[in-house]
């Protein structure tokens, strides 16, 4: 197998995590060609009533969809975002998911701040640049960056931004701030 | 498994979709296919004795150009696990070759990642 650097085709992994519902769908939709990813996952009786679903159909597929999304910044130079799953039964997709990944977002609702916990403890545990996006939600009550991240128990180097999961430019900018926060990060090690 | 998978409406998606490799979850080839792996059709003669479905074909004709599991997976609509037992079938057949995801990730360096910033300030 051939594995030397190919400056034709680099391919830049960035993952879009948060609790279920934050946006994950809408943020990798606003700035990329949006794909839905495929894989096979068997709903087992145990997961039956487990999906926190308020007004959503509960799912009996047994495929699970990610959030997929491509960004051609040039030509042999890729962006691929993976939103991760948002039900904690998909952690098993996780590993795989974060393999060779050169940072994350993790998407944050303020009304479900508990649920992004799981999502920064994997990040911090695997020593993989994320910063945290908050998500602005019409009538979600502002929070500073210092409100959230005190209440994230966050490390003060990693970024908190604001966005618009809605929004092109806003999603733009979050991935921005996420590529300045690796080069910190990098030149930190 | 309650042992009436077949009549399992639960049980549907999945026997669809392993349906198109025969029922296998394995092709038998070790190789490390990636969501990220690139895969590229090789030029040469086959003397493979495969027979092509029409998702080995549609992998084929994708895959003229290097592309991603992740992307066949997605551009075919399959689930990466059954993606992965097709291409482990055409690696069999040396009809595909594959190489490791791409060295950004691995070994990234400040350069490619500026090159990134560059690229969605430009978006």
């Amino acid at each position: 197998m051939d594995s030397r650097p190919s400056e034709a085709e680099l391919a830049v992994k960035i993952l879009v995590a948060g609790g279920f519902g934050a946006g994950k769908t809408t943020m990798v939709a606003s700035v990329s060609e949006m794909r839905p990813l495929r894989t096979e996952e068997q709903l087992t009786e145990r997961s039956i009533g487990v999906d926190d679903l308020d007004g959503v159909e509960r799912k009996t597929t047994t495929t699970v969809a990610m959030d997929f999304g491509r960004i051609t910044l040039r030509t042999g130079l890729v962006l691929y975002l993976f939103g991760t799953p948002g039900q904690d039964r998909f952690w098993f997709m996780w590993d795989e998911l974060a393999e060779g990944a050169l940072g994350a977002v993790v998407l944050v609702d303020t009304r479900r701040l508990a649920d992004c916990f799981a999502s920064i403890d994997y990040f911090e545990r695997r020593g993989l640049p994320f910063i945290i996006a908050v998500n602005t939600f019409d009538g979600a009550k502002p929070y500073t960056a210092d409100d959230i991240r005190i209440a994230l128990d966050l490390d003060p180097e990693i970024p908190v931004v604001n966005c618009d999961a809605r929004s092109r430019e806003s999603t733009r900018q979050v991935l921005i701030s996420l590529m300045g926060h690796v080069m910190t990060a990098m030149a930190r090690r | 498994m309650t042992g009436h998978e077949w009549l399992d409406e639960e049980a549907g998606p999945i026997v669809r979709a392993f349906w198109l490799t025969g029922g296998r979850t394995e092709s038998g080839n070790r190789t490390d296919l990636d969501l990220m792996t690139l895969v590229v059709r090789t030029t040469e003669p086959v003397y493979g004795s495969l027979l092509l479905s029409p998702e080995h074909e549609a992998i084929l004709q994708l895959a003229h150009q290097p592309l991603t599991v992740a992307e066949l997976a997605s551009a075919l609509d399959l689930a990466v696990g059954v993606v992965r037992v097709l291409l482990g079938d055409l690696l069999n057949d040396r009809r595909i070759t594959v190489r490791a995801p791409s060295s950004v990730t691995r070994f990234p360096t400040t350069r490619i990642i500026e090159e990134v910033i560059h690229g969605l300030q430009a978006l």
